[in-house]
């Protein structure tokens, strides 16, 4: 690692202007940042903790009922808390890496850095959540642009995400068995104007929403309602674990799967 | 280089620190209490795990700088108070539950925060949660079979496979 200054501010105003500085980047929970800055893909001149700052923490319901995260709570704590308002969302967040990972990893660290694999962004997309950072509101459907890149400007901060609820969904994830991401996995969501389905590991664009899954689902809440459905192999992600047209077998099969669970 | 002051198996320390010093290395280097293994340093094996302020986390995945203050605990804070070994550590050894015993500082720890939140675990829930740790001789059996009989539940069912 190259050294850098290191800054653990309790607020957010004291976190922006630490951030506002040059060469200056957010530490979430470090689960992906700190192997980044061992392997020296990252020198940045001075690290901004956000784990010391009570307000970006923790699990609430708005007025309108959308579950509400800080930008800085742990995956463990979502696995918890968000239990009996947004069963899937926790159940996914309890199934992200290792239990220490889940103690440390943050939602807001995830969504900063919209790996590929990642599961996280299928749930923000797959629910339609809204991320709010000290700045703006950024509609999940704005928000990922492609891999490993979001909406987000230098220095911004996931300060939370709101998921608005769903009547039923569920979080099928194909483990990678040795860095326990998904190979691929698909987030399905039926709210009461229709059905969303969200796909992650599985694009060269990162997350995606597979639209003509969510109209036939829409009319049909049933796994073989997307019996007649193809998935296009083009742009999907090959690798030694996987090939394009694996994948895109997968996303048919587990948007199935994830319907049936959702019941 | 800032000062960090924290608490690791109950006694106060503190040390210099750089903003890139990992708890591991501050453990190891700084305080030379070397029970905390680095297997991998890449956040992969859990053989650094520790407990902070009562959550178990890798050591080589988070910075000194993030203790200030916070209470840390160590497998050297994990044996009795006239120094024999605790329930978790006696059940490792009488179920054979290491070999080269590498993995086996944060097998314990790893194993402590489970029974913390789940007295009781099924056979199913330990391996769940040990998904993080990684060992390279037992091949788990007996590991499992240690945790089961740490809680107090009979060993008799896991059978080699
Ligand atoms: C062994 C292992 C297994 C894993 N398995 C999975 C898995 O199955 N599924 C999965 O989805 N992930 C997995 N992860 C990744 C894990 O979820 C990370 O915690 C997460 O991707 C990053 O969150 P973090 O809080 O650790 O962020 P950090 O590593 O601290 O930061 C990541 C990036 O986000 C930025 N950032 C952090 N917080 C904010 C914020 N609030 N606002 C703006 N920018 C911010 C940082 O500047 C950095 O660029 C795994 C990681 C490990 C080590
Ligand atoms: S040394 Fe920390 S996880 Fe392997
Ligand atoms: S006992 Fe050797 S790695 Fe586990």
């Amino acid at each position: 690692m190259y050294a850098f200054d290191f800054e653990r501010p309790t607020t957010l105003d004291e976190a922006v202007a630490a951030l506002g500085t040059e060469e200056a980047q957010a530490l979430g929970g470090g689960q992906t940042l700190i192997p980044t800055l061992k392997q020296r893909l990252a020198g940045p001149a001075k690290l901004v903790s956000l784990t010391g700052i009570a307000e970006l923490r923790g699990v609430c319901i708005a007025d309108d009922g959308a579950v509400c995260i800080g930008g800085a709570t742990p995956h463990a704590v979502v696995a918890a808390e968000a239990a009996a308002h947004y069963p899937a969302l926790a159940a996914l967040a309890g199934n992200i890496g290792d239990p220490a990972v889940r103690n440390r990893g943050t939602i807001g660290g995830s969504l900063a850095n919209n790996d590929p694999s990642a599961c996280y962004p299928a749930a923000a997309l797959g629910s339609g959540a809204m991320i709010r950072t000290n700045i703006r509101d950024i509609a999940a459907d704005d928000y990922f642009q492609g891999m490993f890149t979001t909406a987000l400007e230098e220095g911004e901060i996931i300060t939370e995400v709101r998921f608005p609820v769903p009547q039923k969904a569920a979080y099928v994830k194909f483990e990678q068995p040795a860095s326990r991401f998904a190979l691929t996995g698909v987030f399905v969501a039926k709210y009461a104007d229709g059905v969303r389905v969200a796909v992650t590991g599985a694009s060269e664009e990162g997350v995606f929403r597979w639209s003509e899954a969510e109209a036939a689902l829409s009319s049909d809440f049933s796994a073989g309602a997307i019996a007649g459905l193809a998935v296009d192999a083009e742009n999907m992600i090959g690798d030694l674990h996987g090939s394009p047209e694996y994948r895109a077998h997968l996303v048919k099969v587990l948007t199935g799967r994830a319907v049936t669970a959702a019941g | 280089m800032t000062k960090v002051t924290m608490t690791v198996n109950g006694k106060p320390v503190s040390g210099e620190v750089e903003g890139r010093t990992l708890l591991s290395q501050f453990l190891r280097e700084g305080l030379g209490m070397t029970g905390t293994h680095i297997g991998c340093d890449t956040s992969q094996c859990g053989a650094c795990v520790v407990h902070v302020n009562g959550q178990d986390v890798k050591s080589c995945t988070m910075f000194a700088l993030e203790c200030e203050g916070a209470e840390v605990r160590t497998i050297e804070g994990m044996a009795n108070a006239d120094g024999s070994l605790s329930t978790i550590q006696q059940a490792f050894q009488d179920h054979h539950g290491l070999q080269c015993g590498f993995c086996t500082p944060g097998m314990v720890m790893t194993a402590a925060a489970l029974l913390e939140k789940n007295p009781k675990p099924s056979e199913a829930e330990i391996r769940d949660y040990l998904e993080g740790n990684i060992c390279r001789c037992t091949g788990y059996h007996n590991i499992v079979k240690a945790i089961m009989a740490a809680s107090g539940q009979d060993v008799g069912a896991i059978a080699a496979e």
